[in-house]
């Protein structure tokens, strides 16, 4: 992202917060600034940048929402008055900065009343100003069937009062959460694009690292905001290494530590650094932590798996997901022995059914201990990866342990 | 703002109303919340009697259609409502979940739609 642009981003979500904390109505305020923005995209270039761009375009912005509401009163026009208030809405922008409110707006996109496969789409909109044809094409949704949903939410946001506030200290945390998984989603969605081929992805993945230095910044005493953030650059740090010249597969373990970004591990560390001198663990400081350690190869040239171990069995703890199980199997393979982590495995098997990390694993696992059940293993590993370089990789690793075979039909009942 | 609490009850919570031995702590819950949220309830609300006392009518080629029962045959069935005034969605939930139905049942919140002054 060119830094102008950044800039932008940055005015945009600071602008929209402040304005719609006043009106309640986030898609008036949307289209009053949308309307701001074309006026100065019209005038500036004639007129000059003013002296403070942000000024003018909340000035202008009220004005607009101003008049939008006046002509919904019918008979109740007064120019003059409007003259007046413009001038005071002049004077006050021309005043002081004005408060940065975007907390508050990360907040009401993530409030639990608001349909939770939504709010992700509603933060990149009023807080990175994306429009819904960009947020279609990362979520894969058609881009009217995604406005049609963002204008939903934005309605029940007005008409069901929903409060434009930070949460009280009580609710603090689950809120929280709920903020910090809507970012990690947009990451998430952009990670599943490993070669950044698609530039819609390679934004998201851009926008979701803005929303979580943002999050650090505006949060810096929750230890979780930091996580997250920890999480996301030791994730960033290794886009480099995910696929070779070729433009194939590479797993982690076998990525070359040298592609990865030094500058971006060291912002990772620092974060999480100051996360655990907040005495509060958490999910994403585990899952940074997790990261982190897989890091340690860069320095040491072998991953610490004992400590890895640990931190799997502290995050199930914390936030006991089917994925970190599956992950905690693999780590016991590579400290104890292909035995242990198929035994792990088997535990998992009944729940694991269209999870297609628990098949690659398995299959790994598998052909290590010389298996005869890898290559089925590795045939459902390959049926459920989306990704064709990764298909590819499991296709090659599967060729290793045997002669390529189509999997075996079904046998007949009467042969059974 | 102005919401309507409408508090949807299990159907144990209903059986409580006529169960001598759980009736007194019943009606003592009920009675404590519309006491409590009086203070925000200028329009007031009311408990309801079971949806066994419920008649449903439809108006249909100007013929009346009534039935026994309640209109929608949920498992929880509506118990009573409050319309509440509070200044956001947060407030009000505050309020909904201090109901004693809110345990077993579940409560649904919606906004008062705003009228014109005058009507």
């Amino acid at each position: 992202m060119a830094a102008a642009e950044r800039a932008a981003r940055d005015s945009y979500g600071r602008l929209l917060a402040f304005l719609a904390g006043r009106s309640r109505d986030l898609a008036a305020t949307e289209d009053a600034l949308a309307d701001a923005f074309e006026r100065a995209l019209r005038t500036w270039p004639r007129d000059g940048v003013p002296e403070r761009p942000e000024a003018w375009l909340l000035t202008v912005a009220r004005r607009l929402r101003y008049n939008a509401r006046r002509s919904e009163d019918v008979g109740q026009a007064a120019s003059a008055t409007l003259q007046v208030l413009a001038e005071a809405a002049q004077a006050e922008a021309d005043m002081a900065d004005f408060p940065d409110e975007r907390l508050k707006l990360l907040f009401l996109c993530s409030h639990p009343a608001i349909d939770a496969t939504i709010r992700t789409p509603l933060m990149l909109q009023t807080v990175l100003g994306l429009n819904a044809q960009q947020i279609g094409a990362a979520f894969m949704v058609a881009p009217a069937a995604m406005g049609q949903r963002l204008v939903r939410a934005k309605a029940k946001i007005r008409d069901a009062g929903i409060a434009f506030a930070t949460p009280s200290r009580a609710d603090m945390q689950a809120r929280l959460q709920a903020v910090l998984e809507a970012v990690f989603a947009a990451y998430g969605t952009a990670w599943q694009d490993a070669t950044g081929a698609d530039p819609m992805l390679r934004d998201l993945s851009d926008e979701a690292l803005f929303l979580a230095r943002l999050l650090a910044e505006l949060l810096p005493q929750e230890p979780e905001a930091r996580g997250l953030l920890a999480l996301i650059l030791h994730s960033r740090a290794r886009q480099a290494a995910r696929r070779n010249a070729a433009g194939d597969f590479v797993p982690l373990q076998e990525q070359d530590t040298r592609l990865w970004d030094a500058a971006l591990m060291k912002e990772a560390e620092a974060n999480l650094l100051a996360a655990a001198a907040l005495g509060r663990p958490g999910r994403f400081q585990l899952e940074a932590a997790i990261q982190s350690a897989h890091a340690d190869r860069f320095r040491s040239g072998v991953t610490p798996w004992p400590s890895l171990l640990g931190l799997y069995d502290t995050l199930l703890h914390h936030a006991p997901t089917f994925g970190a199980a599956v992950a905690r199997a693999a780590c016991l393979g590579e400290v104890y022995g292909p035995d242990v982590a198929l035994h792990a495995m088997a535990d998992l098997a009944p729940d694991a059914v269209t999870y297609q990390p628990f098949w690659a694993a398995r299959a790994h696992w598998q052909a290590r201990a010389g298996h005869p059940e890898a290559a089925r293993s590795y045939d459902e590993a390959i049926r459920l990866a989306g990704d064709p370089a990764l298909r590819a990789f499991l296709a090659a690793r599967r060729a290793l342990i045997s002669p390529w075979q189509p999997p075996c039909p079904e046998p007949p009942a009467d042969i059974r | 703002m102005q919401y309507m609490i409408l508090n949807y009850e299990a159907p144990e919570d209903f059986a409580r109303r006529g169960d001598p031995a759980e009736a007194p702590a019943y009606f003592a819950g009920w009675m404590a919340y519309a006491k409590a949220i009086s203070e925000v309830s200028p329009r007031g609300g009311a408990p309801l009697q079971g949806s066994a006392t419920a008649t449903t009518v439809r108006l249909r080629d100007g013929q009346r259609l009534v039935q026994d029962g309640p209109y929608a045959d949920t498992r929880e069935q509506l118990g009573g409502f409050w319309i509440i005034d509070v200044p956001d969605l947060d407030a009000a939930l505050a309020w909904a979940v201090r109901s004693p139905g809110a345990v077993r049942g579940a409560i649904e919140i919606r906004p008062l739609m705003p009228m014109p002054a005058g009507m």
